[in-house]
């Protein structure tokens, strides 16, 4: 099969959609938006994720003209979006709270902002009946939105949202409040209706799977800033700082003394009387050797005995063991204190598991397997 | 748990005896046939027909009527807008200065707003009569419509009107179709509220009155100084049908807007 890599940002002369110069936004003393700048490009699904308070709804509110930024422009589709007031912008919101209009139906609902728009009144009832059926809601069109379960409120802001056909869609937690599975159905409904329609997404969400799921490219946030912007695997595998891998993901950092070996890798001094890691990295090592040293869980591999070709291989006791259903987490309390998570998937039954508390295990990995983290 | 208990029965009972008994006295009093005050002499309804064909009480209800209705317009219109700027103003300077100022003619004594009104009046040169009352009445209903109309906006979720603004509409288009309709059961019972006092208040209207605008608590007011008779009696037992029917009113439609909620919540758990 023939597949074009969706990649704008990689080439040199793709336009972007949606640029950020210099934005920053203040709440009296309090910045809640750092001068970032930065690009989001038509047909991404671009995901925002940070700790709480970081600034996530307001940078999306000022996407879509409900707060102006203290400094700094934005475009969109090259036009500075604070010339245009927010009811004129081609921009869509999906709230949190959902924001339904409780006084109307379903269908009402869905066909408000239509019949704000240039669209013939003739055309607007197809319209609502394409955007029902495309959220599964075809016939709950007369019912208002206390008489609907969760989910589907949901799902009429979904399409109410997306009735307009906006060139961009902003949803703020869309799924906070379904449970799981639904929500999981939800992530690959949005996805289809992305691929269906081309519209521009941009995501913010507390869940990281959720993030991986959905978006083309994932924003960390931190206080206000950009800390990294990268598709879902990059900022997984390849995180540009401590902050990121530590935000994203399990992971085990360890706080070393790095230096380049002769045949070109490092060398990471990170506990008395124990052998030096060795790292595959192209990092730069800081004047001072300081570095911090990051391996996921999973990448580790537990052992009995001291495994005899292994790149790196650690001794400790397991302290604790996490049953997680699919997997287990296994706290090793390495020989030089240290705490390690290591993960193995659980292929077989718990009554007959290799390894159990207190006992003696070698932890080893690649060395490829960790990141060398300079910042 | 026992509800009726002895104790509570008759703490009740004296307690609604206490407010209703002269109430009720009153209205038995108003279908009296005697014309003696305290002397029951049959069931009649004269005194109402004698009611309906003095001039100067039908005035008075005419007033009272008037002043009723436009005053109370107008405090919804200013009192919705007041407590739309309150809740949803944001932050602004002097802001929690202004919304205690908001309440401070609930619990200002009435003759003071009345002094202070008359005072004005007379200072810009503005004659006393019906329209003087309307303005007098406007100013202090209003306050109590902007304190109903604020704890109903303070409850709903701001962003629903801001879906409304990124849905296309402008500021007036999103209060007009999202705001007022959802806040509406508030704002017809502060309506009522600001009805049922304007119809009440004796006060305020003596100060601001002028000769030839009485309204109807005045009116009962210099009659009964003259002498008790059953004509004022059949009188307030009308104004009291008014009041209870308007405060009635407004608690239902409050009552009502809760219930069909929940009612309908319900239906929709059932339905899954
Ligand atoms: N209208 C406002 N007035 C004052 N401060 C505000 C306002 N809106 C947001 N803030 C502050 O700005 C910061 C960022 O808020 P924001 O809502 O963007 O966070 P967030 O990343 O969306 O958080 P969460 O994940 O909890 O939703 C917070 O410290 C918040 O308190
Ligand atoms: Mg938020």
């Amino acid at each position: 099969m023939f597949m074009t890599i969706f990649e704008p940002w990689n080439e040199t002369n793709s336009k972007p959609f949606i640029e950020f110069r210099g934005v920053s936004k203040r709440f009296g003393a309090l910045t809640a938006i750092d001068n970032v700048s930065f690009s989001i490009y038509e047909r991404e699904f671009f995901a925002l994720l940070g700790p709480s308070g970081c600034g996530k709804t307001t940078l999306m509110r000022m996407l879509g003209g409900l707060e102006k930024p203290s400094k700094g422009q934005i475009f969109i589709d090259g036009q500075d979006i604070n010339t245009i007031p927010a009811n004129k912008r081609s921009v869509n919101m999906m709230f949190q709270s959902y924001a339904l209009f409780p006084h109307l139906t379903v269908a009402d609902n869905i066909a408000f902002g239509l019949k704000r728009s240039d669209m013939p009144k003739s055309e607007i009832p197809d319209r609502v009946n394409e955007m029902l059926k495309l959220v599964q809601l075809d016939n709950l069109d007369a019912r208002k939105p206390h008489q609907i379960s969760g989910g589907q409120r949901q799902r009429v802001a979904l399409a109410r949202s997306l009735a307009k056909a906006p060139k961009l869609l902003l949803l703020d937690e869309p799924l906070g409040a379904l449970d799981k599975k639904l929500r999981q159905e939800t992530q690959f409904e949005l996805v289809d209706i992305q691929e269906k329609l081309g519209t521009t997404f941009v995501i913010v969400t507390h869940d990281q799977e959720e993030a991986m799921t959905v978006a083309s490219r994932i924003a960390i946030m931190d206080q206000g800033k950009l800390i990294q912007i990268d598709t879902p695997d990059l900022i997984y595998e390849a995180p540009s700082s401590v902050r990121v891998a530590d935000f994203i993901g399990d992971v085990n950092l360890i706080e070393g003394n790095a230096q380049k070996m002769a045949n070109g890798k490092m060398q990471i001094e990170w506990a008395e009387s124990q052998p030096a890691l060795i790292a595959d990295s192209s990092a730069q090592i800081p004047n001072d050797g300081k570095i911090t040293f990051a391996i996921r869980p999973e990448k580790i591999a537990m052992t009995k005995h001291k495994p005899d070709d292994a790149d790196n291989a650690v001794e400790g006791h397991i302290q604790d063991i996490a049953y997680l259903g699919n997997v287990s987490i296994f706290k090793v309390r390495l020989t030089s204190g240290q705490l390690m998570n290591a993960q193995a998937s659980n292929t077989r039954r718990l009554s007959r598991r290799n390894f159990t508390w207190e006992d003696k295990v070698w932890l080893s990995w690649t060395e490829t397997a960790g990141i060398v983290l300079t910042k | 748990m026992k509800r009726f208990t002895w104790f509570n029965t008759i703490s009740l009972t004296l307690g609604f005896a206490f407010l209703y008994i002269p109430m009720l006295i009153l209205i038995i009093y108003s279908f009296n046939a005697s014309k003696l005050v305290t002397v029951w002499a049959g069931f009649s309804t004269q005194w109402y027909s004698r009611l309906f064909n003095n001039e100067a009480f039908i005035d008075a209800a005419w007033v009272t009527l008037k002043v009723g209705f436009i005053s109370s317009c107008a405090a919804t219109i200013l009192g919705t807008m007041i407590a739309y700027i309150m809740v949803r103003g944001g932050r602004f300077y002097g802001r929690s200065l202004f919304s205690s100022m908001i309440y401070a003619p609930l619990v200002m004594p009435e003759v003071i707003t009345g002094l202070s009104l008359l005072l004005l009046f007379i200072s810009i040169g503005l004659d006393r009569g019906v329209f003087t009352i309307i303005l007098a009445h406007t100013t202090f209903s209003m306050c109590y419509v902007s304190v109903v109309v604020s704890s109903r906006l303070a409850s709903f979720d701001v962003s629903i009107e801001e879906a409304a603004i990124d849905l296309g509409c402008t500021a007036f288009d999103a209060f007009r179709s999202v705001t007022l309709p959802i806040i509406a059961p508030a704002v017809i019972s502060g309506w009522l509220l600001a009805f049922t006092l304007s119809l009440d208040d004796l006060v305020i209207a003596s100060f601001v009155s002028g000769p030839a605008s009485t309204t109807l608590p005045i009116k009962i007011y210099s009659s009964v100084r003259l002498g008790l008779s059953p004509e004022i009696n059949a009188l307030s037992t009308l104004m009291i049908a008014v009041v209870t029917f308007g405060v009635l009113t407004s608690s239902i439609i409050s009552k009502r807007a809760i219930k069909r909620q929940k009612r309908e919540e319900e239906q929709a758990f059932k339905n899954g």
